[in-house]
């Protein structure tokens, strides 16, 4: 086989590393703070695509899409957060989910309602379409940029739990909520600022991602299942972990495609059991002491 | 200061305080001693907001505690020492202490933490998980001073360490009291606590059976045995 061949699947895999991420991340820094599967993380990613053909629509501007339905995606978070997911805290986590899950139906109901059944396309701006030449073939720029994100995202989300006061005072709410409240950190505000964070990451994703497909009402089913993958396989709020875990399968997804075409999807679930059987908490995930 | 009146507080469907009240006055220091499973436990958390009474009213500097959160009632001035420690274990030493700061003028901070517990200063990059039991007390003790508390509740500070770390934790808690901080101890270690305070109250099976100077309780041989003894 050609190296270019191989280079450019590698490149692929990057790509959808990065998609994989976008959307685990969401997901992962939800369930590490606030102990909840958010189901309706795919549901929130299609409003963002939806929302970013709409404003291109009104502005032909992609770069103002980005500005924009992050912020949109916030604010749905926290009303999310502070009107319905707070009073479940307290009762059983079955309800949770149930609660999430309900969520994905009712935001369809409301896509469907706004923008109707057919689907829609998105172009990315005119700065990132194009090829570059890699060894001689050419290879898309969005591809590149894509991978740039999901890796801008990460080192962000990594900075900001690592390096900054607030983030630390997420990780001490995250260990040990009571105790965070009895010392005087405000642990509802930052859960309400957690969901806010998880959805406009989710919204982020739907901008970004929104050229490489059509955005329509079923676009989410697809990407959380494989988000829930690589929260499990690289450590349930752990979004280093994830972000590893992302990388993996974007690699185990485009080298699938390229020797076994009709098989690819086996390597994602068949690693997520192999990590699954061989160490529960995921790669990276730590010991529940 | 600090007024707790009649009391009732549940897990459940068990009634575990039935009745419990406390006074302390500005710059005291009481103790609360008991058995495992008295309720020494159950009434700090009351106050704190964790456990909220289903009767009766806690009022802390004519505030009254019974709707607050537990991030409001320690922001007037109520510092929590947890049993079990509890220091957030993926978190540094010196992260542990920043991540709770409230910052006053002239309060505590991270260097005047140092300088009254030196011996957490070399460990300051360490994470909590990776520290000794006796160390993960010494910072659970100075945490709360980060949120410059009026009041300090101690839950156990003496229990599962070593005598020698005991007597280290005490002279620890001796010198937060001379800043003038008022303390609540919840202890079944009489020895460390009627070292430490002025006044103590008897709790068992979720009442309070008797209270008075710490001397008169000393010599009262029958309430020991009755209460305290192993």
């Amino acid at each position: 086989m050609e190296p270019r061949v191989f280079v450019h699947f590698f490149l692929n895999g990057l790509a959808s590393s990065s998609c994989y991420f976008l959307i685990a991340s969401g997901i992962s820094l939800i369930f590490g703070v606030l102990g909840i599967l958010n189901f309706a993380q795919g549901a929130l990613f299609m409003i963002g695509a939806y929302l970013s053909y709409q404003i291109i629509l009104w502005t032909g501007n992609f770069w103002f899409s980005i500005l924009i339905t992050p912020i949109v995606l916030a604010g749905i978070g926290i009303i999310i957060e502070r009107f319905l997911l707070r009073y479940t805290y307290r009762i059983n986590v079955n309800f949770q989910l149930l609660l999430t899950f309900g969520l994905i139906l009712v935001i369809e109901d409301l896509v469907r309602l706004t923008w109707g059944v057919n689907w829609h396309t998105v172009q990315e701006a005119k700065a990132l379409r194009g090829v570059v030449q890699i060894m001689g073939g050419g290879y898309p720029i969005y591809n590149l940029f894509y991978f740039g994100v999901g890796t801008a995202v990460f080192i962000s989300l990594w900075f900001f739990l690592n390096k900054t006061k607030y983030g630390k005072r997420v990780v001490a709410a995250s260990s040990d909520r009571e105790l965070a409240n009895g010392l005087g950190i405000n642990v509802p505000r930052l859960y309400t600022v957690i969901f806010a964070l998880g959805s406009s990451l989710a919204g982020l994703m739907g901008v970004f991602h929104g050229p490489f497909i059509n955005i329509s009402l079923e676009m989410g089913h697809h990407y959380i299942m494989n988000a829930f993958a690589v929260v499990v396989i690289g450590g349930l709020g752990n979004i280093t972990g994830a972000y590893i875990s992302a990388l993996i399968l974007g690699q185990l997804e485009a080298f699938g495609i390229l020797y076994f075409p009709f098989f690819e999807r086996i390597f994602m679930y068949g690693f997520m059991m192999v990590v699954l059987i061989w160490r529960p908490r995921g790669l990276f995930g730590e010991k529940k002491e | 200061m600090l007024e707790v009146n009649d009391i009732h507080t549940y897990y459940g469907r068990s009634h575990i305080l039935q009745g419990v009240s406390i006074n302390l006055q500005k710059g005291e220091v009481i103790c609360l001693l008991g058995r495992n499973g008295a309720g020494k436990t159950t009434t700090l958390r009351s106050i704190m907001g964790f456990t909220p009474p289903r009767k009766g009213s806690v009022k802390f500097e004519g505030a009254d505690l019974a709707k607050m959160p537990p991030y409001e009632i320690c922001r007037l001035g109520i510092g929590y020492v947890p049993q079990d420690r509890r220091i957030f274990p993926t978190l540094s030493v010196e992260d542990n202490l920043e991540v709770v700061e409230r910052k006053v003028e002239g309060g505590w901070t991270v260097e005047k933490i140092f300088c009254t517990f030196p011996i957490l200063e070399p460990l300051k990059s360490r994470k909590g998980r990776h520290l000794s039991g006796g160390e993960q007390q010494i910072l659970a003790v100075a945490r709360p001073l980060m949120t410059n508390p009026k009041l300090l509740l101690l839950d156990e500070p003496s229990e599962g360490l070593a005598p020698l770390v005991v007597r280290a934790i005490e002279e620890l808690v001796k010198s937060i009291i001379t800043t003038g901080i008022s303390v609540i101890l919840a202890e079944q270690n009489m020895r460390f606590a009627m070292n430490i305070a002025q006044r103590g109250y008897i709790i068992d099976k979720g009442r309070i059976h008797h209270q008075g100077n710490i001397e008169e309780l000393k010599e009262d041989k029958e309430i020991i045995g009755k209460y305290l003894a192993v």
